[in-house]
């Protein structure tokens, strides 16, 4: 197994946000702000990695048929570790994040490299994956937060741009982040040969992606 | 009374969960291609919405405040709704098999929706009374239904329409979400000033 590659797939060429369209809750509610992003951002990485060693480290022992209930409890244990550094380090940050906080346990990017990659592999290849995949995250949400800061209120991280650019409330607003992030998988999509108009949005590594086909074929059934 | 029906109607119009809040965004794209399996997600979100408000506020209020666990709600929200909808899922595929043939398929995918898990504990951290909670929750379902019943519509559209190449398929989805958020930014306050 190539370490180095573990590590760099994650960045770009499979960024969980960007390419694999995984995540998509955060990424378009927290990042009005770049510096928001940026939170969110390690603090999804923190739980990652974490989770993705544990996980590797127990696979022997979690039974099959309650694995996911397994990874849930351990992912939501971390995240709670998370929020309290948050609260008593970064109050401000906390407060920004909300609610988004305690759902990074059901996010979808975490969830899926557990059932797809820790839960096979050794605790070396899990930290790497998860370290990867994590800052593939946080770049992308650095930089939706920072086109939609820029636009939307003027500023870079938190530093003004100047008073010759009038701000545009549209971006700071959900209606802003749907129309940046359909913007931004627009370039992905012309970057990558149009790799992306064939692709079907979402579940391709979420762990419900079995139940997800049967809904399809639930469909034609009808 | 006023108060119960602002979190309703605001949870259905200006607070919409898919559209101002961002929750449920996986399904709001995934599943809103046809109009049946948009109803069909919508009823099975509303209804494990609704009863994991039901039952985590008494366990919340009544276990976690008093013993000084408050902070232990993600972990015990979650599984008491991982619980909870295999629950669901193994009582209707015994007793209501025609429910279970057109809802089941959705029950698994539920338990990683951030709706249900977002609703228990903003219902949480505003420190809503039961019928407070379950109303939010009832809004919620609503709202998430009625977002994707109008996205659902909306598609069939853009799958019609000739389209720049680089924004075929996603792209060209994530911006009509964009318009159909817009819409909603309209009910802004006015759902406040009616009922207050």
């Amino acid at each position: 197994m190539n370490y180095f590659r573990t590590f760099t797939k994650g960045l770009i060429k499979e960024n969980p946000v960007l390419v694999m369209l995984l995540g998509t809750c955060p990424t378009l509610a927290v990042t009005t702000l770049a510096m928001n992003g940026l939170g969110m951002g390690a603090a999804t990485t923190f739980v990652l990695v974490c989770s993705n060693v544990v996980i590797s480290l127990l696979k022997n022992f979690i039974p099959k048929q309650v694995r996911l209930p397994s990874f849930i409890v351990i992912i939501a244990g971390f995240v709670t570790f998370v929020s309290f550094m948050l609260r008593s380090n970064f109050p401000e940050l906390y407060e920004a994040l909300g609610v988004f906080l305690s759902l990074i346990t059901v996010n979808c990017i975490i969830l899926g490299r557990a059932e797809m990659f820790a839960s096979k592999n050794n605790v070396c290849a899990s930290f790497l994956d998860g370290l990867g995949m994590g800052l593939g995250f946080t770049l992308a949400l650095i930089l939706i937060g920072a086109i939609r800061e820029v636009l939307g209120s003027g500023t870079f991280f938190g530093l003004s741009i100047g008073d010759w650019f009038q701000p545009i409330g549209f971006f700071s607003s959900p209606a802003g982040g749907f129309f940046v992030f359909g913007c931004v998988i627009a370039l992905v999509n012309v970057l990558s040969n149009y790799k992306m108009s064939s692709k079907k949005i979402g579940c391709a590594s979420c762990p419900n992606a079995s139940a997800c086909g049967q809904a399809e074929k639930g469909e034609v059934a009808e | 009374m006023s108060a119960i029906a602002v979190i309703f109607f605001g949870a259905i119009l200006t607070d919409n969960f898919v559209l101002s809040k961002f929750m449920g965004i996986c399904p709001f794209l995934g599943v809103s291609k046809k109009m049946n399996s948009a109803l069909g997600m919508s009823a099975a979100v509303t209804f494990v919405m609704v009863m994991a408000s039901m039952i985590t506020y008494p366990i919340y209020t009544f276990l976690l405040v008093p013993n000084e666990l408050g902070y232990l709600q993600t972990v015990v929200f979650i599984l008491i709704i991982a619980l909870f909808v295999q629950l669901v899922e193994i009582i209707i595929k015994r007793y209501a098999k025609p429910l279970y043939n057109s809802l089941g398929v959705y029950l698994p995918l539920i338990t990683t929706n951030c709706a249900v898990l977002g609703v228990t504990i903003l219902n949480a951290d505003n420190a809503y009374t039961f019928a407070e909670s379950v109303f939010n929750a009832l809004g919620g379902g609503i709202g998430f239904a009625l977002a994707l019943v109008i996205f659902a519509g909306v598609r069939g559209r853009i799958d019609a329409s000739d389209l720049p190449k680089a924004f075929k398929g996603i792209p060209a989805t994530l911006v009509a979400a964009s318009i159909v958020s817009i819409s909603f930014l309209g009910f802004g306050g006015i759902v406040e000033k009616i009922f207050v």
